[in-house]
């Protein structure tokens, strides 16, 4: 299953008047379906909230945001679930402490009213590479890189179409995140699916997506190809600092 | 090597209750130089730098040797540290939202060190101050000396950990993950800054870090640690000469910008990585 995005002049402002604040002025692009988008930019410069929009975790929002051409806004509830799922930047936050891994991947299944709860389960499991006795243990007893393959676990028990990655391996060792990202590529490629995935690592990037958006002050300066990040083709110019920046740090300048 | 700052043999740490060490058998000399040390979490690299400050309560740390300057650091008390921490060895932490007081205001923090080691003036301890931050590159000292930690950004914070910890003049600072917290501009510019400083005063610099192209781009030697001990040492332009399956796997690990779209090589651990390698 896949799916398109569109975004449309996304934006949050607070109070009214001349003395309103835009936080997130205006974002606008469009994701492919089955494509893999990138969003960068240093910290506070809204990529997070930008998921956060799309996935109704903040709703003050106005704009428009389209998932395979219907209102994001119209879907009910449990059908966007089934469309948009989200993995978070950390692990150890975002698992709960006292429920075990068949709790956790049981109540999405629940919700929705699904069968073959422990067919699902399994299968789930196997997909993101652990064992299946796995489901009996809870967050403490697994590693870093096990919690983030439980927390794609529970995205894609309900088979969505579009995942949100906030950062999905910034919390991890590299030799961690490389088994990671295999497998987001994998899964990708095997189901289709569509991502919008946060990132500050430019190779990361480079690696994953098929084009990304520079963000600053909550705005797009700019969209590129992945192709772009080798030669620095950047026009704006926060875009082409950020591109130095990352090609200096890995020495490649 | 003339002139060794720091001289480490045989360096065991123990955590208490811990059924196993943390550290086992680390050895390495230190001169006027920049040396990196890498490893996942849990690698021990960590415990390694807060050894050198004795910052372990409770820890059993034994060692062959574990010479500071004209210091043996396993005989010095508790009191005789307090004379050597932040005064001739400091560490510079990972975040400064964590690591400065939120409740005193930043130019206070800085001068703290600086007049608990040194017998002078309020005014005196100011003016050093003010000379430090703007050796940051702090474009207002005077304003920022009066801001408290929450009205200023990430990456000046972590320039005024710098200033705090170099204003005392250290021959040794250990800098634990100094730059993780910041976004990739930020961290280059925090990183040239702690670089110049360290080069003109001529100070020991440890570099702790899980960042490989961090410690190659500025580092002049590395420690690659797995399990608690040093698998194999660097110069840090001969990473591609790289000898142990760690380390290689670590490098091949990695996504580079322009790199090959295949899937990224995947450790392969092995049991004897963690047994004792010949040098």
């Amino acid at each position: 299953m896949t799916a398109s995005l569109e975004i449309r002049d996304l934006s949050i402002t607070f109070g009214e008047g001349p003395d309103a604040v835009k936080v997130l002025p205006s974002v606008s692009f469009s994701v492919a379906p089955g494509e893999c988008f990138g969003l960068v930019g240093e910290s506070g410069s809204g990529k997070s909230t930008v998921l956060r929009c799309v996935s109704l975790l903040t709703t003050i929002w106005s704009g428009e945001v389209r998932i395979d051409g219907r209102d994001l806004r119209g879907l009910p509830l449990k059908q966007r679930c089934r469309l948009i799922q989200m993995v978070f930047q950390d692990p150890y936050g975002s698992l709960h402490p006292r429920q075990s891994v068949r709790t956790t991947l049981a109540e999405p299944l629940r919700i929705h009213g699904l069968d073959d709860h422990e067919g699902r389960m399994k299968r789930a499991m196997i997909d993101v590479g652990l064992p299946v006795d796995f489901l009996d243990r809870f967050p403490h007893q697994l590693s870093g890189g096990q919690r983030q393959r439980v927390a794609i676990a529970r995205a894609l028990i309900l088979e969505p179409a579009l995942l949100l990655l906030d950062e999905p391996t910034s919390a991890l060792d590299v030799s961690v995140q490389a088994e990671i990202l295999n497998l987001l590529a994998r899964l990708r490629e095997e189901r289709g699916l569509t991502y919008v995935m946060v990132t500050h690592d430019l190779a990361v990037v480079d690696h994953m997506c098929d084009r990304f958006a520079v963000m600053l002050h909550g705005e797009i300066t700019e969209i590129l190809p992945r192709e772009a990040i080798l030669g620095n083709q950047a026009t704006h110019p926060y875009a082409r600092e950020l591109i130095a920046a990352s090609l200096d740090y890995e020495g490649r300048a | 090597m003339q002139d060794p700052i720091l001289e480490v043999s045989n360096l065991s740490i123990r955590y208490p209750g811990a059924p196993a060490d943390s550290v086992r058998g680390v050895s390495f000399v230190l001169g006027r130089e920049r040396l990196g040390v890498v490893g996942e979490s849990g690698s021990g690299k960590s415990t390694v730098g807060r050894a050198l400050l004795k910052l372990l309560p409770g820890a059993r740390i034994t060692a062959d040797q574990l010479r500071f300057e004209d210091l043996d650091l396993l005989a010095l008390s508790e009191a005789e540290m307090l004379k050597v921490r932040g005064r001739r060895m400091s560490m510079i932490l990972q975040d400064p939202k964590f690591s400065l007081n939120p409740i005193q205001r930043v130019g206070r923090q800085v001068a703290e060190t600086y007049l608990r080691h040194f017998p002078v003036s309020r005014a005196e301890a100011k003016a050093k101050t003010l000379e430090m931050l703007a050796a940051v590159n702090i474009r207002d000292p005077e304003r920022v000396h009066e801001l408290y930690p929450h009205e200023i950004s990430g990456g000046m914070g972590q320039r005024v950990m710098i200033a705090m910890m170099l204003l005392a003049d250290p021959d040794l600072v250990i800098a634990d993950e100094p730059t993780s917290a910041l976004d990739v501009t930020v961290r280059l510019q925090v990183l040239n800054i702690l670089d110049g400083l360290v080069r003109d005063r001529g100070i020991g610099l440890i570099m702790i870090s899980h960042d490989l192209n961090l410690v190659r781009n500025f580092c002049d030697r590395v420690l690659i640690m797995y399990a608690g001990r040093v698998v194999e040492t660097l110069k840090a332009g001969e990473f591609h000469k790289a000898q142990h399956p760690y380390t290689r796997g670590l490098l091949a690990a990695q996504p580079r910008i322009g790199g090959p779209r295949k899937p990224l090589a995947v450790l392969d651990r092995r049991p004897e990585w963690t047994e004792e390698q010949p040098a």
